[in-house]
């Protein structure tokens, strides 16, 4: 369907090129950006793509390398059967996102991820406790196929999987491993506010021996980490601080 | 009629209700089972009847016996379409709603029962509750659970044992379904009465490709590997999903970024775990520190060691309250406590020990 699609779309930008080279701008990655599954995408500035220095080295990384780039850039013109026409489609989004990777570190780039982040469009945060903390894309790894993209949480600083099995499919390395830690140094207003809470299990409101002590080592090391960051002048801001044990444990008694 | 299929396993199938075990009918017909229920659902009896798909008694003969007119008259279809005229739509849906309610708290009860939690147990290996979203639990199985035992309080969570966290179901139609149907019990006593079932995403294949899952609790895939248990728990199922390794940890063009950055790590702690578990046996570290007192007065002599402790006393005073830091040199001072005893007994060798 997709293929069809884009066939039209490209045969249509055939049909402008004939006409005008100037009117029409970004149709290839208007359409690349809304197709469903690509909601995590942002829209590369044509300046950025023309750009040379912006793609050094992605040349031996995608096949056809050319023709996809004139895709993207919507200058393709050339005739050719619909398999070869159908591999530079999946060269042009290849490349598109290996550009991409590179363009979400940039300025502007991080400006529309940004953008897109305070719109939710990455989902929100699975955890309970990060009270449904919008996400941000990360690879786990910058080279293209290795892993898929994952899910990063600012606010308890783990990556989760995507929700959807059509987001399990993008590459990790259209994101990139940096992107989200480049954009909180660009953006540190943005930083959320860290939180203590957490859950403890508990059989019939009493918790259980392994968990709590695993629990109450894992404060420690918090509570180590601030002390630490205190003595160098730095004070770590955290919600719900000294969570009130007792008053939780008689609440759980009254029921 | 008999064809027709229970209100029970109806209720089940039902999209957003694949979390739900099927209560058995002993179960609901032992009062016992049921006991404060009647205060807090309302049109109770009613909504028993339908739960059990018992016709309702008109003039109400007996309350209780919900059991006896189970046991099949033979003229029940014609009553029940008489009855069902008889009974408005309106009736019908708020004891219906009623009868969800009363099905939920029975089940929170039933999935803390021994046979409850067979049945949980086996939707568990049929990977019916899905798996954690952290990336680093590996698709470990999660368990479903309540924040809160009253219901209308929050939705049903999804606990991972290997994160030890609670997560929001990935489908917005469990949205709708009340935790306390599951309880703040359920997962932690599945883990008790499961103990050694590898609750890591990496055991998982290989769990389910072998055969003996659905037979003995649990208990068969013991004898592979199995760690001595710490706290009461064997240790490699103590939260498998955290420690070095297992934690995320921030990096910009490969580099770590530092804890003292603006942007840098803060919640680390969330997903720590100490390398040697022994670390978390607080009873013997009290031991260990009970020992070091105890060398403490033998060594009183020898005064390097004394240096050391004052060293450590030291250390101590940088943290305020003195607890952290006290339990965080603890194994040092465990340490230097039987270096303490061992020089005592050798003589002046303080220095050779060192």
């Amino acid at each position: 369907m997709a293929a069809n699609q884009t066939d039209a779309l490209t045969r249509k930008v055939d049909d402008y090129n004939s006409e005008t080279d100037s009117d029409y701008t970004s149709y290839w990655r208007d359409w690349f950006v809304a197709t469903r599954g690509h909601e995590y995408f942002c829209e590369i500035d044509e300046e950025y793509l023309t750009d040379r220095f912006n793609l050094t080295g992605l040349q031996a990384e995608v096949q056809y390398y050319q023709y996809a780039l004139d895709l993207i850039t919507d200058v393709f013109d050339f005739d050719c059967d619909d398999d070869i026409r159908e591999q530079i489609e999946k060269s042009a989004r290849h490349l598109y996102g290996l550009v991409h990777a590179r363009y979400i570190i940039t300025t502007r780039g991080l400006q529309k991820m940004l953008e897109k982040y305070k719109k939710f469009d990455f989902g929100r945060c699975p955890r309970v406790f990060c009270r449904a903390h919008p996400l941000l894309p990360i690879g786990l790894s910058d080279l293209p196929h290795t892993k898929s993209v994952k899910l990063y949480c600012a606010k308890c600083e783990d990556v989760y999987s995507p929700k959807s099995s059509r987001h399990a499919s993008i590459d990790g390395a259209y994101f990139g491993t940096s992107f989200p830690h480049i954009l909180f140094q660009v953006y540190p207003a943005f930083i959320p506010a860290k939180s203590n809470e957490r859950y403890s299990p508990r059989c019939f409101g009493f918790k259980t021996h392994a968990v709590a002590a695993l629990a109450r080592w894992q404060e420690q090391k918090r509570d180590e980490q601030d002390r630490r960051l205190a003595q160098v002048g730095i004070e770590v801001k955290r919600e719900d601080d000294d969570e009130p044990e007792g008053s939780s444990e008689g609440e759980e008694f009254s029921r | 009629m008999e064809e027709e299929e229970s209100w029970i396993s109806s209720y089940c199938n039902v999209m957003g209700h694949e979390y739900f075990a099927e209560v058995s009918e002993d179960f609901i017909e032992d009062d016992f089972n049921l006991t404060g229920l009647g205060a807090v659902v309302p049109r109770y009896k009613e909504a028993l009847e339908m739960i059990l798909d018992v016709e309702p008694e008109d003039d109400s003969e007996s309350p209780g016996s919900a059991s006896e007119s189970l046991s099949d008259n033979p003229n029940a279809p014609a009553y029940r379409r008489s009855r069902d005229h008889a009974r408005t739509a309106l009736d019908y849906s708020l004891i219906e709603k009623s009868a969800e309610l009363l099905y939920g708290l029975i089940h929170q009860r039933f999935i803390t029962s021994r046979q409850g939690i067979q049945v949980m147990y086996e939707k568990y290996l049929a990977n019916h509750f899905g798996f954690c979203p952290r990336v680093n639990c590996q698709s470990a199985r999660v368990l479903p659970c309540g924040y809160s035992d009253t219901p209308g309080n929050d939705t049903v969570k999804l606990f991972c044992p290997s994160c030890c966290d609670i997560y929001v179901p990935p489908h917005s139609r469990f949205q709708a379904v009340d935790g306390a149907y599951f309880g703040t019990t359920f997962p932690t006593l599945f883990l008790m009465t499961f103990p050694e079932l590898d609750i890591s995403g990496t055991g998982r294949k290989d769990v389910t490709a072998s055969s003996n899952l659905n037979s003995s609790g649990g208990r068969k895939g013991a004898n592979n590997n199995t760690l001595p248990p710490i706290n009461g728990v064997p240790a490699n199922n103590i939260a498998p999903g955290l420690g070095k390794g297992k934690r995320y940890e921030m990096r910009i063009y490969g580099f770590r970024v530092n804890e003292r950055a603006r942007s840098g790590p803060r919640m680390g702690w969330l997903r720590d775990k100490p390398q040697d578990l022994e670390e978390l046996n607080e009873m013997a570290q009290l031991e260990a520190e009970a020992a070091m007192d105890s060398g403490e007065e033998a060594a009183e002599e020898d005064e390097d060691e004394e240096e050391e402790e004052e060293e450590e006393e030291d250390q101590e005073m940088t943290y305020p309250d003195g607890g952290p830091g006290r339990r965080r040199t603890a194994k040092g001072a465990a340490a230097s406590a039987v270096a303490t005893a061992s020089t005592s007994e050798v003589g002046n060798g303080g220095d050779s020990v060192r």
